[in-house]
């Protein structure tokens, strides 16, 4: 399995990472490496074998959304935390920009 | 008296006799920790103030005659957990700045029950990691060997303990982070049963196979904790509502006539050191001397636990990742003139290369055309994975193997390697991906004086028998 530079430049914009020319080919390289090693699971026989997303066994477990109250603490914590902020607002950069790209 | 170097058991009772205070307690720990943090680089933050502050209620508390189990008694927390108002970095820069506003609900009933945080510990970045060495803030040192690494990824914790800078620890088991930490530094370590324990306000790494468990002195010290922590959470639906056993009740009770199965897949492994292999071999034969019945075992499927979790992993920390965005929290970038760059720029400056390679092979994974054949596929040779345990579990009471294939190793020497430091957790991985139970306890030193540890496992919601085990090994065979 080879991974391409074009490929990690894709998976690296899909998951919103900036990667140096020199990051990429050393990514390129490991991920070949490691999937490699991973394509060994194509010898195990999984014909009619479900599939396991979770081992608790528990099942459509439920509440009341019931509102619960945070203290004004709680409240200016958070946005004493936000990076950038007019006021109490937390301030972010257009969403969408003039060539209409995200 | 070295009160630092108590456990939680010998703590708690002087503390109850009067022969010291948990201020004089605290301080003993907090003067080690000031002694010990520039060599060993357990501790990202120190909460000093607030600990002596706590250590003085607990005192009032015990003059009072409240002897809450853990009442005074100082202790650590991995910083991939949340604590109210102390600085949680998960060892990323992403997060240098970060003071979350709650706290997860184990520290929460670690609180209640009278214990004394002192600080947290240094670990790998998000938990990715088996030596600690993808911590932004330097790798932590193993106290036994400065020039060898402390195991990971909840390497701080370990070492803080292994040290006596701290009566015990709270950290995380997503593949091995407890076991395998606990077994190159030599103290024991618990990795509970999947859903047996709240992982509400810890940072997140791979949801299906995420656990919260305890690290200390002794097998006692272990039980005695897990009886503080464990329980249904509301705020973490995969917690189950299974009573609490009184683990530290079952210890007492004979093993005579408890089958322990020993896997041969765990012997057989390329990487395995001799003198690790011998120890352990050693131990096996003589749990005849405790009247247990050694039962020969296989679990088939076990070479295929590493690929899977390389998988099933990096696919789940992808995702679970993505929250960690630098908007609304954390340290965000001042380069960027876009969204999109205000991402892609605070990501990359703010985590490590290990979180980026994780990132990266999740994303690949799960995307568009591939996910059949990686993410569905290793689901599915999970549960193969899982019906091997199943099996077994039906033969016999526990299962007995090395925790970890080599001792602690070189700081540096496996870093260049990606695949030989995933096969660290080569024995971990398996009873991680099946969410059963696994304790590594310490049974010996190399003739490096290298600590060797000895891991435990035992059926889904089976701690009490791993613990009882455990706990009769440390006794009479150690």
């Amino acid at each position: 399995m080879t991974v391409t530079i074009d490929d990690i430049t894709h998976i690296a914009t899909l998951a919103r990472l900036s990667l140096s020319p020199e990051e990429k080919v050393q990514y390129a390289q490991e991920l070949s490496v490691v999937l490699d090693y991973i394509g060994m699971l194509d010898d195990v026989d999984t014909e009619g074998v479900e599939e396991t997303c979770q081992v608790t066994g528990l099942q459509d477990i439920v509440r009341e959304d019931v509102v619960v109250d945070s203290s004004e603490e709680e409240r200016a914590a958070l946005i004493a935390a936000f990076p950038d902020r007019v006021g109490a607002l937390l301030k972010v950069k257009a969403v969408f920009d003039t060539d209409g790209d995200i | 008296m070295s009160l630092h170097k108590l456990t939680i058991a010998q703590a708690a009772q002087g503390l109850r006799d009067n022969t010291f205070s948990s201020v004089e307690l605290t301080q003993s720990c907090l003067n080690r920790i000031e002694e010990r943090n520039d060599v060993i680089n357990a501790f990202l933050s120190v909460s000093s103030e607030y600990a002596l502050e706590r250590a003085a209620q607990a005192d009032e508390q015990i003059a009072a005659g409240n002897h809450q189990p853990l009442m005074g008694i100082p202790y650590a927390v991995k910083d991939a957990i949340c604590t109210k108002g102390i600085r949680s970095t998960g060892s990323a820069k992403i997060l240098d700045n970060y003071i979350p506003p709650y706290q997860a609900t184990v520290i929460d009933r670690i609180e209640q029950a009278g214990a004394v945080l002192v600080g947290k510990n240094n670990c790998d970045a998000f938990g990715h990691g088996a030596s600690n060495e993808n911590s932004m803030y330097g790798p932590v040192k193993n106290p036994h060997d400065e020039t060898k690494v402390a195991g990971g990824s909840s390497g701080g914790s370990a070492a803080a303990v292994a040290d006596h800078q701290v009566i015990f620890s709270i950290a995380e088991d997503t593949g091995g982070s407890i076991r395998f930490p606990a077994s190159l530094c030599g103290i024991a370590g618990l990795r509970p049963s999947y859903g047996r324990n709240s992982r509400y306000g810890c940072m997140p790494m791979a949801s299906s196979l995420d656990t919260v468990g305890p690290m200390a002195k002794s097998v006692e010290d272990i039980a005695f904790l897990m009886e503080v922590i464990a329980g249904k959470d509301p705020k973490d639906a995969t917690t189950v509502s299974d009573v609490v056993p009184q683990y530290t009740k079952e210890l007492a009770t004979p093993v005579s006539g408890m089958k322990v199965g020993v896997p041969k897949e765990y012997f057989e492994v390329d990487a395995m050191d001799d003198e690790v292999k011998a120890l352990v071999e050693e131990k096996i034969r003589s749990l005849t001397d405790l009247g247990i019945i050694i039962v020969p075992v296989s679990l088939p499927h076990t070479k295929y636990a590493i690929p899977v979790y390389y998988i099933v992993v990096p696919s789940e920390d992808s995702s679970n990742l993505a929250r960690i965005d630098g908007i609304r929290y954390g340290v965000q970038t001042t380069e960027a003139f876009s969204l999109y760059d205000t991402y892609a720029f605070t990501r990359s400056a703010g985590f490590p290369e290990e979180v980026k390679r994780r990132i990266m092979i999740g994303t690949y994974a799960l995307s568009a055309g591939y996910y059949d054949a990686y993410y569905r596929k290793a689901q599915k040779v999970r549960t193969r994975i899982m019906q091997d345990f199943t099996d077994v579990f039906s033969e016999v009471d526990a299962l007995i193997t090395p925790t970890s294939p080599f001792p602690a190793f070189g700081i540096g020497e496996k870093s260049d390697d990606v695949l030989a430091m995933y096969l660290a957790d080569v024995f971990m991985a398996p009873a991680a991906l099946a969410g059963i139970p696994g304790l590594s306890i310490p049974i010996g030193n190399t003739n490096a004086g290298l600590p060797v540890g000895m891991h435990i496992m035992g059926p889904r919601m089976g701690e009490g028998t791993v613990l009882r085990l455990g706990h009769h090994i440390e006794q009479h065979l150690v």
